[in-house]
This record gives C-alpha cells, structure tokens and sequence, in this order.
C-alpha cells in the first residue's frame, strides 16, 4: 500500500526533529505506537512498586522506611502522568487498568521477579533505575513532545532514587559478612533481567520506534551504556557478576553471554515468576478500591 | 466517569513567569488542588500553581504573516552595506580636512 503524502511529510518531520503536539494530526500507526508504548511505561512504574512495597513493613530502620514510601509515590505518580499523557492520545485510564489487569497489555520485564531480600530492593533502586534513567533520557528526544515533557520531571525524581539504591548498597557492603552476601546474591539473581531490560539486539534501523523518532537510541546501545557506566561501579565495591563472558573489549564494547530472547518474551508475556501474582494483587486492590472512587465521583457529580 | 482535565502551570521561583507543567485529570476542584499539590509541589519545587479547566483554554496556533512585516523584526535591518558606505565617505572626508574634531 503506498504511505500518503500527508504521512510522508509528516515522518520527514519527525525524522528531521520535529515535534508532534496532541492536536496535531497524525498518522494511525504513529498514535497507536506512542500509546502503546507510553502505555506500557505508566504500567511499569504502577507495577514496579508492588516489588518494593513489599519492604515497606519490613525496611531495616525507619529512615530507609520513609525513603522507600516517598519512591514509591514518586512512581505512582508517575504512572498517574504517563496515564494522562496515554488519555490524552484517546485511550481512557479506566481501559488501561482494565487491559492491565486481563493481561493484554504489558509491563516491563524486571517487575515480573519476586525480591527475596533488602538486598533486592538495594539492587533494583540502583541497578534497575540506572537501567531505566538510560533509556528515559534518551526519551527526552521523543517526537511526540508531550511524553518528553513528562520524561524530563520522571528524570529529575528518578535521580533520588539511583542515590538511595546507591547508598542503600554502601551501606550493606559496608556492614556485615552477612549484608554483604545479601547484595552478592541478590546481583546474581537481578543480573539477567538487567541484562534483558533494554530489549533484543534490534538495529536501529530495523526498529518501527527509531523509524517515527518515538525511541532515539537502539536497544544494544542503551545496553552498553549501561554497562560501561555500571559494571566498573559494582566491580570497584569487590562485587561479581554472574556471567563469565562479561568484559570490555579493546574497542570499547562490552561482550556478554547473551541472554535468552524467547525467555525475555515469555517473561513479559506473564510467565515470569512473580507475573500472576502481581497481577493477582493489582486485581484484587482494583476491585477494593472501587467503592472509593464511586463514592468520591458520586460526591463531586 | 466525571472526572474533568485540568491544565497546571507551575512558578518555579518568585519572579520566574509561570510556565505550563501537565495536566490532571481530577472530579472536582478540590480534587484538583490535592493532586496538582502532590503531583508538581511536593518536593517545594514550585511556589505557586495555576490550575485551569482545558476547556477555558483558549488556543492560538497559527500566525500568518501576510504583509510580510519586516521592519517590526531585527532581521528587517541589514544595515552592513550602508554602514560600510558611510564608514567609506567618513574616511574620504578625513582625507581632505584631516585633525579635525577630538576623534581618537
């Protein structure tokens, strides 16, 4: 089918660096991607707090108790700006959560894994959100300025909580045998799906989302970045990583074992370890909470 | 649902213009004061919001410049040429009656 001239002007727009307002017109294929994917992000960061909430009563001290609820209203409001964003573009809130929750739409990978230990919530406030600001920043680039003007205020919070992942592993390596060993196990259980988060090899050339400026940056390359700005960092705290293949070659790249694709896809698609019961969770608190919206648009009607 | 967007506009620090921040979606007005208050002011990041219904937005978006109104734009002076002429004539009324004035 040959594209029209409206849509070959409009992606010889955005390719060039320009930007698409909500008003403007655009092509089909280009609203349901930014949504879908925009979508998927305001998932993640609803998701990606029933990891760590699950510390909230059990945080070590009670400084470390405050941190980890004030990052996790960061990330439920995050999720409420991504969800604007998402409404805005034609998709009501309410069809999200419904999707969410029967499963037809995703979230990302590392909110599919259960956290064991303290060391986990460590890891994940570090090495995840490090994984996450490298990809957010890269979307400040996005075409469709709406979402990069809401990626600019994600990234600005999201770089407390890299400081208090960071601190929060400090101080167990810091501590005892015992401590330090928590941080040890919990990096060998988070390496492979850090190292699945930035997404399959795709060249940039062959991904639909660098096509229409959605994404600026290929998946490998979020990848290296990643672990060229990271791998040094755990390894300077006399910390391993699993994978006996990781170093970095003369020219710069990292080389890795790769990891397992069909896995990644099984994961994302609910088959994760802890996917259904998180999603069991989200079920059971929307359907709770339904009387409180009732009442409160019952009361402002 | 009868929940209503809100557009809200934040000033960063006292003298700063507001500028736009986002929007809510919010059932009520009250509602809205509590969400923007925690969405753009929590961490003291803002000293004033402005929260506006979308509907009373009134949007202008395209500015057509029929006449082509140059003289009301710094890129409607091209002032290289004339000046380099007038710097030409200065120099030749120099030439004939040189030490005039206090010029350095």
């Amino acid at each position: 089918m040959a594209i029209d001239t409206q849509t070959e002007e409009f992606l010889a727009h955005v390719q060039a660096g320009g930007l698409v307002e909500t008003g403007d017109w655009m092509p089909d294929e280009y609203r349901k991607r930014v949504t879908k994917f925009v979508e998927m992000h305001a998932n993640s960061e609803l998701m990606g707090v029933l990891p760590e909430r699950d510390w909230i009563l059990r945080a070590p001290t009670l400084q470390r108790k405050l941190a980890l609820t004030a990052k996790i209203q960061d990330e439920v409001g995050h999720a409420q700006l991504l969800y604007r964003v998402v409404e805005d573009l034609g998709k009501p809130r309410d069809a999200c959560l419904d999707d969410l929750i029967a499963g037809k739409s995703k979230f990302h990978n590392v909110f599919h894994y259960p956290t064991k230990t303290w060391g986990d919530v460590g890891v994940i406030a570090w090495l995840v959100d490090a994984a996450a600001i490298i990809s957010q920043k890269a979307l400040l680039k996005c075409s469709y300025a709406p979402y990069a003007r809401i990626m600019r205020k994600i990234c600005w919070e999201e770089s407390f909580h890299i400081l208090h992942g960071r601190d929060v592993i400090l101080t167990l390596v810091t501590g005892t045998d015992g401590q330090r060993e928590l941080v040890q196990e919990a990096l060998d259980r988070w390496w492979e799906p850090l190292m699945m988060f930035h997404g399959n090899p795709i060249p940039a050339e062959d991904d639909p989302m660098v096509h229409w400026r959605i994404k600026s940056q290929a998946n490998e390359e979020a990848r290296q970045q990643f672990l060229e700005g990271y791998v040094p960092q755990v390894w300077e705290l006399g910390l391993t990583l699993p994978d006996p293949n990781l170093r970095r070659g003369e020219d710069g790249v990292w080389e890795y074992t790769e990891p397992d694709w069909e896995r990644l896809m099984a994961v994302v698609s609910g088959n994760g370890p802890a996917s259904q019961e998180r999603l069991a969770f989200r079920r059971l608190s929307r359907t709770e909470v339904d009387w409180v919206s009732r009442t409160v648009l019952a009361a402002a009607a | 649902m009868t929940t209503r967007v809100y557009e809200v506009f934040r000033r960063e620090r006292a003298g700063a213009a507001m500028q736009h921040a986002g929007s809510i979606a919010a059932p009520d007005p009250r509602f809205a004061e509590i969400y923007a208050r925690e969405q753009y002011g929590r961490r003291g990041e803002s000293e004033a919001l402005w929260l506006v219904p979308r509907e009373a937005v009134q949007e202008i978006d395209e500015f057509v410049d029929e006449f082509d109104l140059k003289y009301r734009r710094v890129d409607g002076y091209s002032l290289k040429e004339r000046l380099k002429e007038a710097r030409e004539l200065a120099g030749a009324s120099l030439r004939e009656a040189p030490g005039g004035g206090d010029r350095p």
